[in-house]
């Protein structure tokens, strides 16, 4: 039976009317609702489903970020998820924290806590950066199923279906291997008010990147976060001439 | 004497997506002895109400019209909240309960109630009629018994009221006449919540009239005994999902077993239960302003008229923030007597008090939000309107509010006689 490493990361809920700070160095996070990551819920459930079906001993979330990531932990401890590992990235380090960091710290952690799948959400909703994953991957060497829609344990490994530009993909690899879960692959399970108050008692570990001998030295600067234009508006026009003639205009043929 | 008055709405869009507050960042308080504000939740209490929000705006809000044009509660809702542990929360684990504290269950039934004030209602009894007096009075059999079915299968319902006997509860008819190792119940319950669907039924029967309401003692009545009849649900002007009808009583024979709590206690039980219902109650007309509230105010900020938002008149902003002052005061009458009955202490008048305002603010709190909506608000399509049918049953039921009045002023009285 497989041990499975899950990523969990904090963003701000997509329910969220999300606001520029006035200077311009990015969102406004203070006072504002937070929750799991939605494609890492969808990580997590594919994880605690392996449980109940006996083709994975253990489950451990691990998220990288500040206190109250230690919340987000909690839910997945509530969801289904055995312990939590909760490594601690604050201030100017949790700001310029990359895909390539967390990346690090998952690799160092899959190795120590023997894991054998890494499953984690397929792009977080802020940044969208669909890297974690594949990175991780590639600091263990190991196989990668990413954008699952179908994951399968059989005896010689994992039969990931892949969803693609053109269709699905469905693809074979040995284990250990990582997955990134995309939207299909399930729909989440609520905490139910049970498992909510059982979480208490799971074990939470904190620690910190460097107890991992991973290095959070930025890699990029953080030069300014504005609002998308603001959407002009359109005009109705009466024949595809005038449509034509307008397109031209606007130097857009 | 009777202040409640006033007060003053919103896009749908904004209604069906959740309201998101912001959770404040909070030091540990394990080591600190000051007391905390009551809207201060522990991080459980806290994940508690997330999830049943979440769980609430996405399973049950798409629901709630049919539900109301149905007369009943869909039955994929009642697994659900089965499922989700919303039908033991106070119940101890070893009888699949969720074993959580009395302030958890009015999160969930606030949370609850400003989505569906019907699905609330049904949690809300089954939860602090049913389940506690299982808990609090019940044998070990009795408790094996029903608890864990009561958590996992089937909803229960108390049965006190009559068609005589209503505010003059201990006047009830129903007897139950002894029969060898078993009692015969006659008689007829009336406004009986969750009966269409219930598995279980707590009745209050007097064994004795002969000692008046001292008779009145508590029997487990289930379902399928032979004679008990459920009528069909009355057509109410709100709640009209949760099932309320006549049950009938008709020579239904039950062991002397089915007894819960003690001989001719039943008046007491009554009594002292519903003190807890009420804060329930409570809960329930917060989380129903609360909604309402939610679903208005975006709409009174986005409408425009006379070249503004209709919020930046202060006939409106200054009723909203009077409306929402009221219902602050309420939630905080409903949390600390609450609290009170966590702590141990005596919380009867307080609440009382909850259950009182927070009930007499409900209606004109919802009135006044359809009037901010103006001509919408009159509609169906607007959820303002169901809120305002949903909120009379508030200073009706578990006690009407001069009932209510009458338990504080005789507390007060025995305060001051001392």
């Amino acid at each position: 039976m497989a041990r499975v490493l899950v990523g969990v990361k904090r963003v701000i809920d997509y329910a969220v009317k999300i606001r520029v700070k006035p200077d311009k160095s990015g969102v406004v996070t203070d006072g504002v609702k937070h929750s799991m990551n939605p494609f890492d819920e969808i990580a997590v459930e594919e994880a605690v489903r392996m449980k109940e079906k006996k083709l994975a001993s253990e489950v451990i979330a691990v998220s990288c970020g500040p206190a109250q990531s230690q919340e987000t932990l909690r839910t997945a401890l509530a969801m289904g998820a055995d312990r939590a590992i909760h490594v601690e990235v604050v201030g100017a380090e949790y700001e310029t924290m990359q895909p390539i960091h967390v990346a690090k710290i998952l690799a160092k952690l899959s190795k120590d806590e023997k894991a054998d799948i890494v499953i984690v959400g397929k792009q977080a909703i802020d940044d969208d950066s669909n890297q974690t994953a594949q990175m991780t991957a590639a600091l263990l060497d190991w196989p990668q199923g990413t954008f699952a829609s179908k994951v399968e344990k059989t005896d010689a490994g994992l039969t990931i279906t892949r969803e693609i530009d053109g269709g699905l993909e469905t693809i074979k690899t040995k284990v250990p291997a990582v997955i990134s879960a995309d939207l299909r692959l399930n729909e989440p399970r609520y905490a139910t008010l049970p498992n909510i108050m059982k979480a208490k008692k799971k074990t939470l570990k904190k620690m910190t990147a460097k107890d991992l001998g991973v290095d959070l030295a930025p890699r990029i600067k953080i030069v300014s976060v504005e609002d998308p234009p603001v959407r002009q508006a359109g005009s109705i026009v009466p024949d595809v001439d005038t449509l034509i003639s307008k397109l031209k205009e606007g130097g857009h043929v | 004497m009777f202040p409640i008055r006033r007060v003053g709405n919103k896009i749908l869009e904004q209604w069906r997506s959740p309201v998101v507050t912001a959770v404040k960042p909070r030091k540990s308080y394990s080591t600190e002895a000051s007391p905390r504000p009551l809207t201060m939740l522990t991080d459980d209490e806290l994940a508690m109400k997330e999830t049943i929000r979440k769980l609430a705006t996405e399973q049950i809000a798409p629901l709630v019209k049919k539900m109301e044009d149905e007369h009943k509660i869909d039955e994929g809702i009642r697994q659900m909240l089965f499922d989700n542990g919303l039908m033991g929360i106070e119940t101890p684990a070893e009888y699949s309960g969720s074993g959580c504290g009395f302030l958890t269950m009015m999160l969930v039934v606030e949370e609850l109630s400003r989505v569906d004030p019907a699905v609330a209602a049904y949690v809300d009894i089954h939860n602090t009629l049913v389940n506690s007096l299982f808990m609090k009075l019940g044998t070990e059999e009795q408790k094996k018994k029903y608890l864990t079915k009561l958590c996992t299968e089937y909803a229960g319902s108390f049965c006190l009221t009559e068609p005589t006997s209503g505010s003059d509860a201990f006047a009830l008819k129903t007897v139950a006449k002894k029969d060898g190792n078993s009692y015969i119940i006659n008689g007829s319950k009336m406004w009986i919540s969750n009966s269409d669907v219930a598995g279980v039924f707590l009745v209050m029967a007097n064994a004795d009239p002969s000692k008046g309401y001292k008779g009145i003692t508590c029997f487990i009545v289930e379902r399928d005994t032979p004679g008990l009849s459920v009528a069909k649900p009355e057509n109410k002007l709100g709640i009209r999902a949760s099932g309320t009808c006549m049950v009938h009583f008709d020579n239904v024979k039950v062991p002397e077993e089915n007894i819960l709590g003690e001989y001719g206690h039943g008046y007491k039980y009554a009594a002292g239960f519903l003190n807890e219902g009420r804060i329930g109650i409570a809960a329930q007309m917060v989380g129903l302003c609360q909604g309402c509230m939610d679903a208005t105010i975006p709409y009174t900020l986005d409408r425009k008229q006379f070249g503004k938002s209709i919020y930046s008149f202060q006939g409106i902003s200054y009723q909203i923030a009077h409306l929402q002052t009221e219902l602050e005061a309420a939630r905080l009458l409903t949390y600390n007597a609450a609290r009170l009955k966590e702590n141990g202490q005596s919380f009867v008048k307080e609440a009382a008090m909850a259950k009182y305002f927070a009930s007499e603010i409900a209606q004109t709190l919802t009135s006044k939000c359809i009037d901010f909506m103006g001509g919408v608000g009159f509609t169906r399509d607007f959820p303002q309107e169901k809120f305002f049918r949903d909120a009379k049953i508030g200073t009706i039921y578990e006690g009407t509010s001069n009932m209510q009045l009458q338990t504080i002023a005789k507390l007060i009285e025995k305060e001051y006689k001392q």
